[in-house]
């Protein structure tokens, strides 16, 4: 693993061109079978949207996967944010993560707060959220 | 501490990981979780949301003998509730890593209630309840947040 610095930046593309088929797996593996997300016939007819829309914890699922491609999972202390908009069948997703502290814990290691911004194609903010992750080691990786 | 019990197993959280696209081998090889430190395969870190399998309550979930209603010949109907309601916030707080063969109770404990008025002029009402999640020998695991915003029955906000 590599050292951090604040203000350090990551990104990942998430989705491209999400495909329906996708929230309907999410939905068995996730038990969420809200027909707003999996009924397109169901949504524009009796709840009036334009069709099916993505599970917001499925954008954050996504977005998570960042997280713990840069920290281990098991350093994750805090993880959580805020729906800003929905996501439809045909976006692509990219997550924006940056480090926005880190604080030595005078033991070694040091915690490290996140902010991640997941953005559609045309840059519109679909997920706005913070994590937190305490490293043990965090001192010898960032003197090699 | 609810009754019902959340078995963390490995097919399933291969099947979630799967669908959220992520092939990290943590989620799906044991050898690789352990090289990683973990006891065994991890949960992703949303993968929690899925203890709405083991709940006999959980309302978005069609039941046999049962009416549903999402749509077949016809569109189906409008759910009082569920229809209006968007998932506005979701916070998770880790105390340790959810691995598999963790076996997970819950207990909800419901939060503040309040209103606010939408872009469109409805009234949202936004609920706040906290899930505790403790293993079998009680120990809590993690800890969820969730808000969830209704919008009043007669606007179409979206």
């Amino acid at each position: 693993m590599t050292s951090f610095s604040v203000g350090q930046r990551f990104s990942k593309v998430l989705v491209e061109d999400l495909k329906r088929t996708q929230l309907v797996q999410y939905a068995g593996a996730s038990g969420d079978f809200n027909p707003l997300h999996t009924d397109d016939m169901h949504a524009r007819e009796i709840a009036e949207f334009p069709g099916v829309f993505g599970h917001g914890m499925l954008t954050m699922a996504m977005t998570g996967t960042l997280l713990t491609d840069v920290v281990g999972i098991q350093d994750v202390e805090r993880f959580g944010g805020r729906f800003k908009a929905q996501v439809w069948p045909g976006d692509t997703l990219t997550v924006h993560m940056e480090i926005t502290g880190i604080t030595d814990d005078g033991q070694g290691g040091a915690g490290v707060e996140f902010s991640l911004s997941t953005r559609n194609q045309d840059e519109v903010e679909v997920f706005a959220g913070t994590a937190s992750a305490h490293l043990e080691d965090y001192a010898e990786e960032h003197a090699t | 501490m609810g009754d019902e019990q959340f078995p963390v197993e490995s097919l399933h959280v291969l099947t979630f990981a799967r669908a959220i696209g992520d092939d990290n081998p943590i989620f799906s090889d044991r050898e690789a979780a352990r090289a990683a430190g973990l006891d065994d395969i991890a949960a992703p870190l949303t993968f929690v949301q899925a203890s709405a399998h083991c709940d006999p309550d959980y309302p978005l979930r069609p039941r046999a003998g049962e009416p549903w209603f999402g749509s077949g010949r016809e569109p189906g109907t409008r759910h009082p509730e569920l229809t209006r309601t968007l998932h506005a916030e979701q916070h998770f707080e880790y105390h340790r890593p959810l691995v598999v063969g963790d076996v997970l109770s819950w207990q909800v404990i419901p939060g503040d209630t309040w209103t606010k008025e939408s872009r469109t002029g409805g009234v949202l009402e936004f609920r706040d309840f906290r899930t505790e999640y403790r293993d079998a020998s009680g120990e809590l695991v993690l800890t969820s947040r969730s808000v969830t915003a209704m919008t009043g029955p007669a606007t179409g906000d979206r």
